[in-house]
C-alpha cells in the first residue's frame, strides 16, 4: 500500500510538472501509466485524469495568478464558450458519432503543430500591430505580463476573438463528448488563433482546465469512478509538482516549451486522426 | 488610451492577487484534508470500509470522516479540491466588481451559472 502511494506520488509530481508548464491537462500523462503500467480499469483511469486536471490547475493558477502571468479576462471570456460546448457535447453524447470530431480536431492540431513550427522558425513570439483588434479592445483582451526568461514586461495584443471563441467551444464539445482533456485544444485556440504568446496561452489555460473540468468531476466523484487510494497520492503529488512547475515555466524561455509543445500536440492530433479513420497505433 | 490602460493593468494586478490568495487557502485546505487521509491509511492500513467499497454519498463522506476513517478524509479532500475551481469563478465575480468592471461581472457570472447548469445535469445523469 505504502508502495502504491509512493509511485503515485512520484506519477504525480511529473504530472504536475509537465501539465504545469505545457497548461495541459495531466490526463495524457496520467491515463496510459495506470492503464497501461498499473494495468487498472480505464473507468478508474478516467476518474484518476480528473482530478490529475484539476489538481494541475489549481496548483499551477496560483503562482500565475501571483506572478501575472495568465489574462484572467481572456480565461473568463472564453469560459463561456467551452461550458456552453461541454453541456452540449453532454447531450449530444449518442446523437454525433464522435469520427467526425476526432477527425475535425486531429486536422486543427495537426495544422496548429506546423504553425507553432513556424513561429519557431520566425522567432517572433509576440503580436504588435499598429492597428490594435476591435473586439479585443473592446473587451480589454490584450494584457501585459513578465517574463523572467527575458526579464521584461511584454505587452501583447490579441487578435481573431471570434475564431478563439469558436475553438474554445469545440473544445468544450469535445471535452464534454469525447471526455478528453481540452488542455492542448485550450492552449492552440490563443496560441494559434488568437495570437497570445505562448506562456500567456499555457496558464491561462491552466486556470480554464480546471473550471471545465469541475463541472464533469463531481459526476466522476459520485458514480464511484475515483479511487482515494490512487487519486489522493496523485493528486498531492501533482499539487507539488504543479507548484514546481510554475516556477519552472516562468524561467524557461518560451522557445524552449515551444519545441517540447510541438511534437505533444503533433502526437494528439495524429492519434485522434487515427482514431477518426478507424486506425489503432 | 496608455493611461488607462496602465491603471487596468495595476487593478487587474490587485485583483489577481486576491483570488490567487483565496485560491491558495483552497488548494492548502484540501491538500491538508487529503493527506491527513492518506497519513491514516497507510498508518493503520484500514480504509475504514469493507472490502473496495469507497463512500459515495456525502452523508456517508461526513460521518465518515467523524468517525476518522481514512477513505471518506480523503474523499472529503478530493470534493473540496474538485470545488476550488468553482471557487476562482465565484471570487473572481467579486473582484470585477470591487474593480466596478461591470462587463466582466456579468460574463464570469453567466460562466458561474453555465457551469451550475453543467453541473445540475451532470448529477441528475446524463
Amino acid at each position: 500500500m505504502i508502495q502504491t502511494a509512493l509511485i503515485m506520488i512520484g506519477v504525480g509530481i511529473f504530472a504536475g510538472i509537465a501539465g504545469a508548464i505545457l497548461g495541459i491537462g495531466g490526463g495524457m500523462i496520467i491515463t496510459p501509466i495506470l492503464t497501461l503500467g498499473m494495468g487498472l480499469n480505464i473507468k478508474y483511469a478516467i476518474g484518476a485524469s480528473i482530478i490529475a486536471v484539476i489538481a494541475t490547475s489549481s496548483g499551477s493558477t496560483i503562482a500565475y495568478l501571483r506572478d501575472n502571468v495568465l489574462n484572467l479576462r481572456v480565461a473568463m471570456f472564453l469560459e463561456i464558450a467551452t461550458t456552453i460546448g461541454a453541456i452540449v457535447g453532454a447531450l449530444l453524447t449518442g446523437v454525433l458519432d464522435p469520427k467526425y470530431l476526432y477527425l475535425l480536431f486531429g486536422c486543427l492540431l495537426v495544422f496548429s503543430g506546423w504553425n507553432m513550427y513556424r513561429k519557431l522558425r520566425r522567432g517572433q513570439e509576440v503580436l504588435q500591430r499598429v492597428e490594435p483588434d476591435k473586439i479585443a479592445s473592446k473587451l480589454k483582451l490584450n494584457g501585459s505580463y513578465y517574463d523572467k526568461a527575458e526579464m521584461k514586461n511584454i505587452d501583447y495584443q490579441v487578435e481573431n476573438v471570434p475564431a478563439g471563441f469558436s475553438v474554445m467551444f469545440g473544445a468544450g464539445v469535445a471535452s464534454g463528448l469525447l471526455g478528453i482533456g481540452s488542455g492542448a485544444f485550450k492552449v492552440m485556440a490563443m496560441d494559434t488563433f488568437m495570437k497570445m504568446p505562448l506562456k500567456p496561452s499555457s496558464s491561462t489555460s491552466n486556470l480554464m482546465m480546471g473550471v471545465t473540468a469541475a463541472a464533469s468531476a463531481t459526476v466522476y466523484f459520485f458514480n464511484g469512478s475515483i479511487l482515494p487510494g490512487i487519486a489522493v497520492p496523485m493528486a498531492l503529488g501533482i499539487l507539488g509538482g504543479a507548484v514546481i512547475g510554475s516556477r519552472i515555466m516562468q524561467v524557461l524561455p518560451a522557445r524552449w516549451i515551444r519545441i517540447v509543445f510541438i511534437p505533444i500536440i503533433l502526437y494528439i492530433g495524429i492519434q485522434m486522426l487515427g482514431k477518426g479513420l478507424g486506425v489503432h497505433f | 488610451m496608455q493611461e488607462k490602460q496602465s491603471a487596468t493593468a495595476t487593478e487587474m494586478a490587485q485583483v489577481e492577487t486576491i483570488i490567487g490568495r483565496i485560491l491558495q487557502i483552497g488548494v492548502v485546505f484540501s491538500a491538508i484534508v487529503m493527506g491527513i487521509g492518506l497519513v491514516i491509511l497507510l498508518a493503520t492500513g484500514d480504509s475504514g470500509y469493507a472490502g473496495h467499497t469507497v463512500p459515495l454519498t456525502m452523508v456517508a463522506i461526513l460521518v465518515g470522516s467523524w468517525q476518522l476513517k481514512s477513505y471518506a478524509i480523503m474523499m472529503l479532500g478530493m470534493y473540496c479540491l474538485i470545488l476550488t475551481p468553482v471557487l476562482r469563478v465565484v471570487v473572481s465575480i467579486y473582484a470585477f466588481y470591487k474593480e466596478r468592471d461591470h462587463l466582466y461581472v456579468v460574463i464570469t457570472t453567466a460562466v458561474l451559472i453555465i457551469l451550475m447548469i453543467a453541473l445540475a445535469i451532470g448529477l441528475t445523469g446524463k
